[in-house]
C-alpha cells in the first residue's frame, strides 16, 4: 500500500465523515457550477511535492503571505492618507497619531515592504541552488523575474508617498536615470514626471500607479507564478523529478500531498515569520534607519538636498554598481543588465544536473561568490562614494558579473557527482 | 524530525549541508556587519563626536519636566504641529486643567494642536531659516544629536545671534538657554597630520556660569530631549507593551501549530 | 498507537490549532476595524462650539455649525411665544415625545433651556433640506393662520418657532435640538449639555 493512497483516505474520511449527507449536496451544488472540488484536489489535496522540503522552501508562501497583509494594510492606509504635496506628510502623521491604530497599520506596512524583499531575495537564491530555474521550469522562473521588476517598481512608487526628503530625492535620482537613454531620455523623463520636476502631478500618478495598476499586475503575476509551477510540479532540495517514480495508483513515491502536508508544515514557518515580522513592527519599527530612513521624517524640501541619499537598502546592490561606473548613461545600463542577465539563467547554466548538492565545485563556488558579491554591493551602495568604497564596489561588480558571463563556460564541464533516482531525506 | 535542514546523519547529506551552512553564515555575518555598522547610526555634523543622552522615555516626571520645558523656552519660536494637547496629557498623566494652566499660554482647546502663532514666511524674514515644526526632529536627528546641540552653543562674536553651534556651523538658532546653562568658549587646536592641518575640536571652557549647576542644566536638556523623543512617536510605550503580548500569543499559536504538523507528520517515512 | 487514538489526537490538535488561530486573527481583525472609528481629528473637528448671544435681539436669528449641521439660534420675543402658543396649529407631536430629536430638557412647548432661546439644529427632518426662517406673520403665500415659524422649500414642510412640525407635511419628526449648556448667561455651548436640565 503505496502512502499516498493511504493519507488521501484519511483525510476524505474525516471530511466525509464531518459534512454529512447535506454538506455532500451543498458540494455537489457548487462543483455543478464551479470547479470546486476539482482546484482543489489538483492544487492542494492531490497536489503531490516532495517530502524533503527544506527551509529554503518556505519562502514563497511567505513571499504570498506578505502580499496579502501588503494589500490589505495598504488599503486601510488608502482610507487616510491624501496624495497631494501639500497634505502627505501630515496625513501620515495623522495616521500615526489621530487614527485609531493607524500606528500599526503603517508599521506593518513598512516593515511589510523590507519583509517581502528579504523574503523574495532567500526565495530567488532557493531557486539558483537548487535548479528551480531549468527545463520545465524556465517560464516560472521569467514570471517570478517579472514579479520581482514588479516588485521592486512598487518599492519605488511607494516610496514617494510619504513626501519626506528621502522620498523626493531618492525619486529625483532614480527618475533623472532614465535621462540616460540616448535620445528619448529627457524626454521621457518629463514624461513620467508629469512635470518639469518632481512635483504633486508626480506624487498623484505614482499614487495611482502603486495602488491600483502594480498591485492588480502583482496579483496575476502570482496566480500565474502559481499555475505555472503546478503545471510542472515543485523540484526539491535533491534537484529531481518525483514524477518519474510514481506507485501503482499515480501518486510520485517520494510526494506528500499539499494539504495536509505542506499546509501543516507551511503554518509553523508562517508563526515562526510572524514573531519576527512582529518583534520588528512592535520593537524596532525603524530598524536603526534601514527599514524606515531617518531624514523621510522631515518632509520633502525642494531647496535642500539631504546629505546622503541612498535608497532603501533593498535597492542598494544595483544602486552601487550605479555609482561604480563613471559614465551616467553606461552606470545606467549596466545596472539593468544586473537584474536582466537573471532572466537568461536557465540557458546561461549548461549543467545538466539541477540541485547544488550534485554539482560540481565550480558552480558552488560561483554561486557562493555570486552571493557574498550581492550583499558586499547592497552594503558599498549604503556607503558614500569615497575612492576607496568605489574601487572595492567595481572588484565586487566584476565579481557579480563574472557569475553571469562566464557561466556559460564554467557549467559546461562541470564535474558533478551521481544525483539519485529517489529524493534523500533524514528525518 | 526538523524542517531545518542543519545537522544530519546521513553521509549524503553532509556534503550539501555543509555548503549551505557555510553560506548561511557568511550572509548572517555580514547582514550582523551591517546592522552594527555606523551608517545605521544618526550621523553627526562633521565628525564631532555626540553626547549620550541617556534619556527613558519611560520615566514619566522626566517628560513631564520635558513639556514644561519645551513650552517655556521652545515653543516662541518652534511649534510641534502634530502634538495635540490632550493627548499629551493623557500620556503624561496630567489631569486637563493642569494641561491648561501650565501648558496652554494662548488660550486654544486641549484638542488643538501645539501650532504657534509666528508665521513662517515671518520667521524665515527675521531669522533667515524658519524655525522648523519640532514634532519629528528626534526621529530624524537622533536624541544624542539634540543633546549634544542643545548643550553645544559657544560664543562667537562673527555670528549676528553672538553664538555659534558645535553640531550644527552658523546655526541661526540663538541660545535660549544661555542664562540657565551660563556662556562658554569652544576650545580649538589646530593640528596636523600629514601635511593636513585639521581644525579640531577638544572642549569648552565656561565663562560666566549660569543659574543651573551643570548637573542640573544636563537634566534640564536630557527632559527636554526626552520629551522630543516622545512627541516623535507618542505611541511607543504602548506599543512595545503589546508587542511582548503578541510575541506571546504567537509562541503559543507556533506550539500548537508544531504540535499539529509533527501528527500529521508522524507516518511519513 | 492505534490508528483511532490517532486519529483522535490529530483531530483534536486540528481543532486546537484552528480554535488558537481564529482568536488570533479575530485580533488582528481588531485594528482594522477599528481604525474605521471617529478618531481624534473627528473628535477636535466635532468638538462643542461656542455660540456668543450677547448681540442677538429679539426675532433675530444667529447661524452656526456643529458637526457639519448648521446650528440655529433663534431669540424669540414674548409675542411671538404667546402668538405660537395659541396659535392652535395642527402639529405632530406637539409635546415632543419622540426622544431622539432634543434633550430631556426640551421636551416642553418652547424647547429650550431658556424660554426665548431656540437652538435648533436647521435640517429637515424629511430628507435633509435647509428650512427657510419665515418669521413674518400671516403672509400671502402660507395663509392667514401662519403665525411664524420654518418653511422647508424643498416639498412644504411647515415648523412652529419651536421647530415642531405640522401635521400632514412630509417630514415627520420636529427640527432637532443639539445638546447644549449655558456657560453664561449670553454665553451657549453646543454639541455638550453635562448638567445641562430645564
Amino acid at each position: 500500500m503505496s502512502n499516498g493512497v493511504r493519507r488521501d483516505a484519511v483525510t476524505e474520511q474525516t471530511i466525509m465523515s464531518r459534512m454529512g449527507d447535506k454538506g455532500a449536496e451543498f458540494v455537489d451544488w457548487i462543483d455543478a457550477r464551479f470547479p470546486m472540488s476539482k482546484m482543489l484536489k489538483e492544487h492542494a489535496t492531490e497536489y503531490y511535492a516532495a517530502k524533503n522540503f527544506n527551509v529554503w522552501y518556505v519562502f514563497g508562501v511567505l513571499a504570498f503571505v506578505v502580499l496579502i497583509m501588503q494589500l490589505l494594510t495598504g488599503v486601510f492606509l488608502t482610507m487616510s492618507y491624501k496624495p497631494d504635496a501639500e497634505k502627505a506628510f501630515a496625513s501620515v502623521e495623522y495616521i500615526m497619531r489621530d487614527v485609531e491604530w493607524g500606528w500599526l497599520i503603517r508599521y506593518m506596512h513598512s516593515t511589510g515592504a523590507s519583509a517581502f524583499f528579504i523574503v523574495v531575495y532567500l526565495h530567488m537564491f532557493r531557486g539558483m541552488m537548487y535548479g528551480s530555474y531549468k527545463k520545465p521550469r524556465e517560464l516560472l522562473w521569467i514570471i517570478g523575474m517579472l514579479i520581482y521588476m514588479m516588485l521592486m517598481a512598487e518599492g519605488f512608487l511607494g516610496y514617494l508617498l510619504p513626501w519626506g526628503q528621502m522620498s523626493y530625492w531618492g525619486a529625483q535620482v532614480i527618475v533623472s536615470l532614465f535621462g540616460a537613454i540616448p535620445g528619448i531620455g529627457e524626454g521621457l523623463v518629463e514624461w513620467i514626471r508629469g512635470d518639469y520636476f518632481i512635483s504633486d502631478i508626480t506624487l498623484n500618478r505614482f499614487f495611482a500607479l502603486h495602488v491600483i495598476a502594480v498591485p492588480l499586475a502583482l496579483i496575476m503575476l502570482v496566480v500565474m507564478h502559481i499555475l505555472a509551477l503546478h503545471e510542472t510540479g515543485s523540484l526539491n532540495p535533491d534537484g529531481i523529478e518525483i514524477k518519474e517514480h510514481k506507485g501503482p495508483d499515480g501518486i510520485p513515491l517520494d510526494g506528500v500531498a499539499f494539504h495536509p502536508y505542506l499546509t501543516a508544515k507551511d503554518l509553523v514557518a508562517i508563526v515562526v515569520f510572524l514573531a519576527a515580522f512582529s518583534g520588528v513592527v512592535f520593537f524596532a519599527p525603524e530598524m536603526g534607519g534601514y527599514f524606515l530612513e531617518h531624514a523621510n521624517f522631515e518632509p520633502a524640501n525642494q531647496l535642500k538636498t539631504p546629505e546622503h541619499i541612498a535608497p532603501v537598502w533593498y535597492y542598494t546592490p544595483f544602486y552601487a554598481i550605479l555609482r561604480a561606473v563613471p559614465s551616467k548613461g553606461f552606470g545606467a545600463f549596466l545596472m539593468a543588465m544586473a537584474i536582466i542577465l537573471l532572466f537568461f539563467l536557465p540557458w546561461l547554466d549548461r549543467c545538466k544536473v539541477k540541485s547544488i548538492r550534485y554539482r560540481g565545485w565550480t558552480f558552488k563556488v560561483a554561486l557562493t561568490v555570486f552571493a557574498i558579491s550581492f550583499v558586499a554591493l547592497g552594503y558599498l551602495g549604503l556607503q558614500p562614494a569615497t575612492d576607496t568604497f568605489v574601487a572595492i564596489t567595481r572588484v565586487f561588480t566584476i565579481l557579480y558579473f563574472s557569475f553571469f558571463v562566464f557561466m556559460p563556460i564554467y557549467t559546461r564541464f562541470e564535474k558533478t557527482k551521481p544525483v539519485p533516482e529517489r529524493v534523500t531525506w533524514d528525518h | 524530525m526538523s524542517i531545518f535542514q542543519g545537522s544530519s546523519e546521513l553521509a549524503q547529506s553532509k556534503q550539501h549541508s555543509r555548503a549551505a551552512a557555510t553560506q548561511r553564515v557568511a550572509g548572517l555575518a555580514l547582514i550582523a556587519a551591517l546592522l552594527l555598522s555606523p551608517v545605521s547610526a544618526f550621523a553627526a555634523g562633521g565628525s564631532t563626536p555626540l553626547l549620550h543622552a541617556n534619556n527613558d522615555v519611560s520615566n514619566i516626571s522626566s517628560l513631564q519636566r520635558g513639556a514644561r520645558n519645551f513650552v517655556n523656552y521652545c515653543m516662541g519660536c518652534h511649534s510641534a504641529q502634530y502634538v495635540r494637547y490632550n493627548r499629551l496629557a493623557a500620556d503624561l498623566q496630567i489631569s486637563e486643567d493642569q494641561l491648561v494652566n501650565n501648558l496652554m499660554f494662548a488660550g486654544g482647546k486641549p484638542h488643538d494642536r501645539m501650532e504657534i502663532a509666528m508665521s513662517a514666511a515671518d520667521a524665515e524674514r527675521w531669522f533667515g531659516v524658519a524655525p522648523p515644526d519640532l514634532s519629528l526632529i528626534a526621529r530624524s536627528r537622533g536624541t544624542d544629536y539634540l543633546f549634544t546641540f542643545l548643550k553645544g552653543f559657544y560664543v562667537d562674536e562673527s555670528r549676528p545671534t553672538g553664538v555659534n553651534n558645535i553640531v550644527l556651523e552658523s546655526a541661526a538658532m540663538p541660545n535660549v538657554l544661555w542664562q540657565l546653562q551660563g556662556s562658554q568658549r569652544a576650545v580649538f587646536s589646530d593640528e596636523e597630520h600629514d601635511g593636513v592641518v585639521t581644525h579640531a575640536f577638544k572642549g569648552f571652557e565656561q565663562i560666566e556660569p549660569g543659574e543651573m549647576s551643570p548637573e542640573e542644566f544636563d537634566q534640564f536638556v536630557r527632559d527636554l530631549v526626552n520629551f522630543l523623543e516622545y512627541i516623535g512617536e507618542p505611541v511607543q510605550m504602548q506599543r512595545r507593551q503589546l508587542g511582548i503580548w503578541v510575541l506571546i500569543f504567537l509562541l503559543v499559536f507556533g506550539l500548537f501549530s508544531w504540535a499539529l504538523k509533527q501528527e500529521i507528520w508522524k507516518d511519513i517515512k | 498507537m492505534s490508528e483511532k487514538s490517532g486519529l483522535n489526537r490529530r483531530h483534536f490538535l486540528s481543532v486546537a490549532t484552528s480554535v488558537v488561530g481564529a482568536a488570533g486573527v479575530g485580533m488582528a481583525a481588531v485594528p482594522f476595524v477599528m481604525s474605521f472609528k471617529p478618531n481624534a481629528k473627528a473628535q477636535a473637528l466635532g468638538a462643542p462650539v461656542q455660540i456668543d448671544i450677547s448681540k442677538l435681539e429679539e426675532g433675530q436669528m444667529v447661524r452656526s455649525m456643529w458637526r457639519g449641521k448648521p446650528v440655529w439660534v433663534l431669540k424669540r420675543s414674548p409675542a411671538m411665544l404667546e402668538r405660537m402658543h395659541e396659535s392652535g396649529a395642527k402639529l405632530a407631536d406637539p409635546d415632543s415625545e419622540v426622544e431622539t430629536q432634543q434633550p430631556a430638557f426640551a421636551q416642553n412647548e418652547d424647547r429650550s433651556l431658556k424660554s426665548q432661546v431656540l437652538v435648533v439644529l436647521g435640517v429637515c427632518t424629511h430628507l435633509g433640506c435647509a428650512p427657510l426662517e419665515r418669521f413674518d406673520v400671516a403672509p400671502a403665500d402660507l395663509g392667514p393662520d401662519w403665525v411664524g415659524g420654518f418653511y422647508c422649500p424643498c416639498h412644504g414642510s411647515k415648523f412652529d418657532l419651536s421647530g415642531r412640525v405640522y401635521a400632514g407635511f412630509p417630514a415627520p419628526t420636529n427640527l432637532v435640538v443639539p445638546p447644549y449648556r449655558y456657560l453664561s448667561e449670553t454665553l451657549i455651548l453646543v454639541g455638550d449639555d453635562t448638567g445641562a436640565s430645564a
